[in-house]
């Protein structure tokens, strides 16, 4: 199997500072890859680079994965919660790729979208407000949308932070039909225990990789506390950074 | 009855014209209402119309009480503090409202300065109010044009205008229709309170779009109902105001945005969803 996506030399950052530093690796197709690392260490960034919101700095993401097959849940997704829409019509602009501007919504799409929203488990919600979901609800409804969209690469931006046990179990659950079906899926995680169960592969990053492989080489706790180390807030005054100036991380 | 609600559209052609202009400015600005409610750009539309008034004043300036003139002024500096703001919001980390803030200022003092360059002129209250009473055929057929236009690419452009105000970071990832989206329909607000100047006024042509629209929310959750109402008050008021203003000689533009204001306060008092009244007096909780 082939690579979904390969980071070459990839720095990400906002107003010149890098957030994600000479990042070298590649994500093969089928992967289900954890991002872990410490607040501050590019992992929301990474995931922007790689959605497409961000441009680099410097380097580039390679990867035969046109824009249209990546799915990309945000950490703090934008939805206006007060807008008056219910969970189905938010649910199906998962469709949007495939019915466009102007496309109609045909039979075999309303099944379609029932069935995402049974998959979450939100059968009988389909009329109600978004504005009523609790938490839990809301992120069940956006990943119902994710499973419309159908695409081959999904990022997931902290997907499960301030949810119950039961949704959490519920969503890692898709997430390992999505990898079952063959999909790549990268998802930023704090939680390492869920990581060390579900997530074979792991990238530590701490603006500079740490160690990218199999989870439970990566986890260990040299690592963190190398990650926690490298991990310090970034410099004002910072010289710009050499070319040569360069340490690859290794690949999986 | 008849004398008070009919007899006056019967007898006299120029209350005819003014119902069809005010008809058609309400089906036109009551949806563009919604979106700017829903957006939080209540307050934009009121920058872009002061925005709009000094295109209109030069336009008046350089070529007189003439219609395509004023028109053609008010569009070009609409679009121009439209785009602009819009431009820079998105190519910079300025915010749309700051940006909006800034442009319509330079515009507007631009205008005062070319107005009072050439001295001050009444006729030049026309367009600050508006002459409902004394459409002729040109302008009627612009403001009708005008909201069949605006009906017809909001149509069009529904969905990606809806997704982008629920949704705009999955927009992004999904599509590039977001900025063009927002751009269009930013010149549908210009569009609208240029067609509404020429009825109401430039300063009073927002309140046709906002007040419906804000009258609305008391009344519906949802999105389809919210424009249907919001188009009924807009168009209801534009007739209640004709009547009024016919009856008791007051100017005509004023007298329908209070209407609507009558409308806004009924429904912030009497609005089944959040209103006034519904909140002093709660039901009982239900089981579940």
């Amino acid at each position: 199997m082939g690579n979904v996506i390969s980071f070459r030399d990839l720095t990400l950052g906002y107003d010149r500072h890098p957030a994600v530093h000479h990042l070298d690796g590649d994500v093969p197709e089928g992967a289900l890859l954890a991002v872990c690392g410490p607040n501050g260490a590019g992992k929301s960034t990474l995931l922007k680079g790689i959605a497409g919101v961000l441009s680099p700095l410097a380097g580039h993401i390679e990867g035969p994965t046109p824009a249209r097959e990546i799915a990309y849940l945000p950490q703090a997704a934008e939805v206006d919660r007060s807008f008056p829409i219910d969970v189905y019509d938010l649910v199906a602009m998962g469709l949007w790729r495939r019915s466009g501007l102007f496309g109609g919504i045909g039979r075999a799409d309303r099944d379609r979208i029932e069935h995402a929203i049974a998959a979450v488990g939100l059968e009988g919600f389909e009329t109600r407000p978004i504005g009523t979901l609790s938490g839990g609800q809301m992120q069940r409804t956006l990943f119902a949308r994710l499973l419309l969209q159908d695409a081959r690469l999904i990022l997931l931006d902290e997907p499960f932070t301030a949810l119950d046990a039961g949704t959490v179990a519920d969503l890692t659950a898709l997430v390992e039909r999505w990898n079952g079906e063959g999909r790549t899926v990268i998802a930023v995680l704090h939680d390492l225990e869920l990581v060390r169960v579900h997530f074979p592969q792991t990238l530590l990053l701490a603006r500079m990789p740490v160690a990218w492989g199999a989870t439970r080489e990566v986890l260990t706790p040299t690592n963190l506390n190398e990650a926690r180390r490298m991990c310090e807030a970034w410099d004002d005054r910072a010289s710009a950074c050499a070319p040569s100036h360069h340490t690859a991380g290794e690949a999986a | 009855m008849y004398d008070l609600l009919l007899s006056p559209f019967v007898e006299f052609d120029f209350m005819r014209r003014a119902l069809v202009g005010v008809l058609a400015l309400g089906v036109g600005a009551g949806p563009i209402g919604v979106l700017m409610m829903l957006r939080r750009m209540s307050l934009a539309g009121d920058a872009m119309a002061h925005a709009i008034l000094p295109g209109a004043a030069v336009g008046f300036l350089a070529a007189g009480l003439n219609l395509w003139a004023m028109t053609a002024g008010g569009l070009v500096a609409g679009f121009a503090v439209a785009l602009g703001a819009g431009a820079v919001a998105r190519a910079t980390e300025m915010k749309e409202d700051a940006a909006l803030a800034a442009f319509y200022l330079v515009s507007l003092a631009l205008g005062v300065l070319l107005v009072s360059l050439r001295g001050s002129n009444v006729d030049l209250l026309h367009v600050l109010f508006g002459t409902v009473l004394a459409l002729d055929d040109a302008t009627l057929l612009l403001i009708v044009a005008i909201s069949s236009l605006t009906l017809a690419v909001l149509a069009l452009f529904w969905r990606p205008m809806v997704l982008e105000s629920v949704d705009p970071g999955f927009l992004r990832s999904v599509s590039r229709a977001g900025a063009p989206s927002h751009l269009v329909f930013l010149a549908l607000v210009v569009l609208n309170l240029v067609g509404g100047f020429h009825a109401l006024g430039t300063l009073l042509a927002v309140g046709m779009m906002m007040l419906p629209a804000a009258a609305a929310r008391f009344w519906t959750r949802e999105l389809t109902a919210l424009v249907a109402i919001a188009v009924l008050i807009a168009c209801g008021s534009g007739v209640v105001g004709l009547l009024v203003s016919y009856h008791s000689g007051a100017p005509s533009g004023p007298a329908i945005i209070l209407v609507a204001g009558g409308a806004y306060a009924l429904s912030v008092l009497f609005g089944p969803v959040g209103g006034l009244l519904p909140r002093l007096m709660p039901r009982r909780h239900l089981e579940a």
